[in-house]
């Protein structure tokens, strides 16, 4: 299982749990799988058209992916929701 | 995700090196060809007309007069521009852009939002006469109330800038929950129960004014059209592949009609990652069909390009009194600008997340107002973020009767922990950082005077990967030729070869490094956010595998046997040599097989385009020594020692030379920069006499001590250097302010006018009449 | 559109000649109407530096100088401290030293160093750093580009001696 952080503005929706568990093979199935289980964590991080929310990023396994909704995670994997960042 | 280490370390035979850069020779004499050193037969000069208003709605534009000039060609206004063709342009890891937003920004539609913001622009055939022309434009606004405070931005009743924005919040938009600004909170833990825990609390209040990135040279560009719809745009920019994307936008053009030809660049900082005149001189070029040529004056580039945001700060944090941080709550109002989308992000998770404090939040806010857009300066938001909660910081170790740097060591995230969102952090030495800090001489050195006074801050910085391109190619003289898209700021294609160089095992003099334009080279992403030398390396050290993958193919040809036999010393001794493995005294070095790519199949190339995860954090600190002068506030920096870890440092002067210049910078931003708006809201500063960045005169040497904890992300352990250097200074000056007359700072700039009022309310005089 | 005056000067030691309206500033006229574009723009009021060249030997910013002042008069740019295959001391002392980075404040640089080693030839830091005070860099934080200037000094002192 994987290991999913939830932001503090969110944790409403998972009954206050910081970190909850949930497997899939990408980062959407889990996303899919939470949102079966937290009602409302799904539209909170996506748009409609399945891409991840503008300003939103995605880290695994300690490193932000480019790849979104589509990185591939393992058994054990970390994620965090993390606001997009840029460089100057 | 299953990340392996990329880390390979090895005995260096380039890296770590000091070599003259080859693309230096034209810079010192003048021969290195900048956006300005361009010049196209029968070119048109461009100038801009800009609102002196900083909100108006634009009721009228009367270009009849300036069309009328002698030598006047054309007359552009927002009405001359196409609908966009695309909302939202992608910008990497999550982050996005407002196309709409970027084209307003270039040239206003139907509202200005600061003094300065284009409304029109001309062409003529000297800068002269378009000047001229320019002052003929007649515009008539409707002038509306402005805003320029971020307090009075958020407030019930606030004047609006733009009626249809929908203020959200990070993972969970919101209707309008403030006038003019989005909303980010990160949060862990209880802070109510925090604080209870605490035995000392620290509570400040901060304002920092808004700062520009302050590059020597402006903004430039010239556009062509060919005859068959192709526009070729000549401009120093940080990103050619972004200039090319805005454009392609903006004018309602396919992506392969336009070819960015990057120039050097005077300067960037973050500054120039963004389109402002290559729409105007593109349209301009179209209309009259000659190149067309714009230059921002000076205070243009003060006034309408963007700075780093101005900021109010509320932070409270708790400790006990062994000085184990334990709460912290943080209302952080950054400026965005004219338009969302400035750095609150970034510095919201650059405040704390180097410490481990249980109980957190932070309460963010991207405002708008009546200034220019934002943009990012080096590190964007930390800073700012860094200042006012390093501080803090100082104050409470100072309660605790801690050291410093002991109070930072103990409550330091290090690998293990997690960042405030959970994020581990990855192996960085901040241990041995903050140590080596501690073990300085400088950190011990008598102070020698009264009035002096030393101060420590420890910064933390992300830095990014993100899209870089390369190709190498091999001559038949064994020489290389290596290009990549990463706009060359301050020598990267002299570490960018070094890495070929290694990874290549040949003689650096070897590899020709070059910059190539949109048309050439593979997509690649802005030189921002230390990602250079990091990702564009990453990509080099790749392709390069993929050469001497070749280069063992040819051997085993031309020695009739299985590739599996034909060895490649690269690795192991750091040259180039094929070694028959059944017999090593079988052996072709990388010039001889070269020599023959001819008769094995022809030349041997290979590109690569990298979008590399493994990016290493960045870790500053800094010790400051200064002497204040208590009659007349003045605040002169006697001796600075700047600490980084970097992971590896490719070109150790190079790295020292990132850090002396963000330090610099950084000591501007402590000590004398920040806009300075008149009641019409104009920019009252706007030349470098008034706007007033580091001389010569105002800075010590700066000291530097470079770190390597390898980042595992990386073959050779680099991590990006060029950004965290920024982020101390300011508040490592205002420690040592404290420690030398006994006042906390709590606005930036800490000029003279500042310290002084700060000196007289600690000895309870009057503070000075306010200047309106 | 005002005439044009005829200037003839000595450019980095060759006679020159070239046309000049009354409001062109010898930086205009010596990048877009001599194209010599080593001399740099950086604000175009004498506040930065970018543009210094000498006028008779004395440093002034060319922005602040009109193209028709240079009549009769010697003028030395960056173009004439020396070439890739002859460099001069300061500009041998850039590239070993680090001295700059992106560059563009560099020529500035090297003709107010010139003009301060003209003057000093073995100068101390504090007089280095006073002097080149009207020269502003960005990108370096100015310690490696002193060393440079100290270094050059130092190497000129020794080659004179």
């Amino acid at each position: 299982m994987a290991s999913v952080w939830i932001p503090a503005t969110m944790q409403h929706l998972t009954g206050g749990e910081a970190v909850v568990q949930a497997s899939g093979s990408t980062v959407r199935e889990l996303v899919n799988r939470l949102d079966e289980v937290y009602p409302g964590l799904k539209a909170a991080i996506a748009q409609d058209d399945g891409r991840l929310r503008p300003g939103v990023a995605v880290a695994v396994d300690g490193y932000i992916t480019s790849l979104g909704l589509f990185q591939r995670i393992a058994e054990r994997s970390d994620v965090q929701f993390v606001p997009a960042i840029g460089g100057g | 995700m299953n990340m392996e280490p990329e880390y390979k370390p090895r005995k260096w035979r380039v890296l770590g090196t000091t070599p003259v850069r080859r693309d230096g020779i034209d810079k010192v004499t003048g021969q290195a060809k900048f956006g300005d050193d361009v010049h196209l037969p029968d070119m048109l000069h461009g100038k801009v007309v800009r609102s002196p208003h900083p909100h108006a709605r634009i009721k009228r534009i009367d270009i009849s007069k300036a069309m009328a000039l002698p030598g006047v060609k054309a007359v552009i206004t927002g009405a001359d521009f196409p609908p966009l063709n695309q909302a939202v342009v992608a910008a990497g890891e999550g982050g996005s852009v407002s196309m709409q937003d970027i084209a307003d920004n270039c040239i206003a539609k139907h509202t200005v939002f600061y003094d300065g913001h284009a409304v029109a622009a001309v062409a003529a055939e000297n800068p002269h006469v378009a000047e001229e022309a320019a002052a003929l434009v007649e515009v008539e606004y409707e002038i509306l109330p402005f805003i320029q405070d971020v307090r009075e931005a958020v407030k019930d009743g606030a004047v609006v800038l733009h009626d249809d924005y929908v203020p959200g919040a990070f993972l969970f938009p919101t209707q309008k929950a403030l006038p003019n600004a989005g909303r980010l909170q990160l949060a862990a833990g209880d802070v109510e129960q925090g604080f209870k825990e605490a035995d000392i609390v620290v509570e400040r209040e901060f304002t920092t004014a808004t700062v520009h990135q302050g590059y020597i040279e402006s903004h430039i560009t010239t556009c062509r059209w060919d005859s068959d719809q192709h526009l070729t745009v000549w401009t120093s920019t940080q990103g050619a592949f972004a200039i090319r994307d805005f454009l392609a936008s903006i004018l309602n053009l396919q992506l392969s009609q336009i070819r960015v030809i990057p120039m050097e660049i005077g300067g960037g900082f973050g500054g120039k990652d963004v389109v402002y005149l290559d729409p105007l001189a593109a349209m301009l070029a179209k209309k009259t069909g000659r190149p067309v040529k714009m230059a921002m004056t000076r205070a243009e580039v003060l006034k309408a390009t963007g700075p780093s945001s101005g900021t109010y700060c509320r932070v409270k944090i708790g400790c006990k009194k062994d000085g184990t941080l334990v709460a912290a709550d943080l209302y952080l109002l950054f400026e965005a600008g004219a338009y969302p989308g400035g750095p609150i992000a970034p510095g919201a998770l650059c405040a704390l997340t180097r410490y481990n404090i249980p109980n957190v939040v932070i309460d963010g806010y991207d405002v708008m107002l009546n200034k220019p857009k934002i943009k990012p300066y080096r590190a964007p938001g930390a800073t700012q973020a860094n200042f006012v909660v390093e501080t803090v910081i100082d104050e409470l170790a100072e309660k605790c009767g801690l050291d410093a740097i002991d109070f930072r060591l103990k409550n330091a995230t290090v690998a293990g922990d997690r960042l405030i969102i959970g994020m581990p952090v990855p192996p960085i030495g901040t241990v041995e950082m903050l140590q080596a800090v501690k073990k300085h001489p400088h950190y011990t050195a008598p102070l020698g005077g009264p009035n002096r006074g030393r101060g420590v801050a420890y910064a933390f910085w992300f830095g990014a990967g993100l899209t870089s391109s390369c190709e190498i190619h091999v001559n038949a003289d064994g020489t290389i030729n290596l290009a990549t898209g990463s706009a060359d700021l301050s020598g990267t294609r002299m570490t960018l070869a070094m890495q070929a160089a290694e990874a290549l095992g040949v003689p650096l003099d070897d590899i020709s490094s070059s910059v190539s334009d949109t048309d050439s080279i593979g997509y690649t992403f802005q030189s921002v956010g230390s990602r250079t030398t990091f990702a564009t390396g990453y990509a080099i050290i790749k392709a390069a595998e993929k050469v001497i993958e070749q280069m063992k193919q040819r051997v085993a040809m031309i020695w009739e046997t299985d590739v599996a036999n034909v060895d490649c010393t690269v690795e192991s001794a750091g040259v180039a040599d094929f070694v028959d493995r059944n017999d090593p005294h079988r052996r072709l070095h990388f010039k001889q097989v070269a020599a023959r790519m001819d008769e094995t199949g022809g030349p041997v190339s290979a590109d690569y385009t990298a979008n590399p995860h493994g990016v290493g954090f960045q870790i500053a600190a800094n010790i400051c020594d200064v002497e204040v002068d208590p009659e007349t506030g003045k605040v002169q920096v006697l001796r600075f020692t700047a600490f980084q870890d970097v992971g590896k440092a490719v070109h150790p002067d190079y790295v020292a030379g990132q850090m002396q210049g963000g330090a610099v910078q950084g000591l501007g931003w402590a000590l004398s920069e920040g806009y300075w708006y008149n009641k019409d809201g104009r920019l009252a500063n706007s030349s470098l006499l008034d706007y007033r960045m580091p001389t010569s005169l105002d800075v010590p040497m700066i000291d530097t001590v470079i770190l390597e904890t390898p980042n595992l992300g990386h073959p050779y352990g680099i991590r990006g250097a060029g950004e965290v250097p920024i982020v101390p200074p300011p508040a490592a000056v205002a420690n040592a302010i404290y420690r030398a007359v006994g006042v906390r700072m709590t606005t930036l700039p800490m000029s003279p006018g500042a310290v002084l009022e700060a000196l007289w309310a600690k000895e309870g005089k009057p503070a000075s009449v306010k200047v309106a | 559109m005002a005439k044009k005056t005829h200037v003839e000067t000595t450019l980095n030691g060759e006679p020159r000649e070239f046309l000049a309206e009354p409001r062109q500033s010898l930086l205009e006229s010596l990048r877009d109407v001599m194209f010599l574009t080593g001399t740099k723009e950086g604000c175009n009021d004498g506040n930065c530096g970018a543009c210094s060249v000498l006028l008779d030997g004395v440093l002034v910013n060319s922005c602040c100088v009109l193209g028709v002042e240079a009549q009769g008069r010697s003028i030395e740019t960056v173009e004439g401290l020396g070439t890739a295959d002859n460099l001069h001391p300061l500009q041998q002392a850039f590239l070993e030293e680090t001295g700059m980075q992106c560059g563009i404040c560099t020529p500035g640089f090297l003709m107010a160093a010139k003009a301060l080693l003209q003057k000093n030839p073995n100068p101390s830091e504090d007089e280095a750093r006073l002097w080149l005070a009207g020269n502003l860099c960005r990108c370096t934080g100015y310690d490696k580009l002193i060393r440079a200037v100290l270094k050059a000094g130092q190497v000129m002192a020794k080659e004179a001696a």
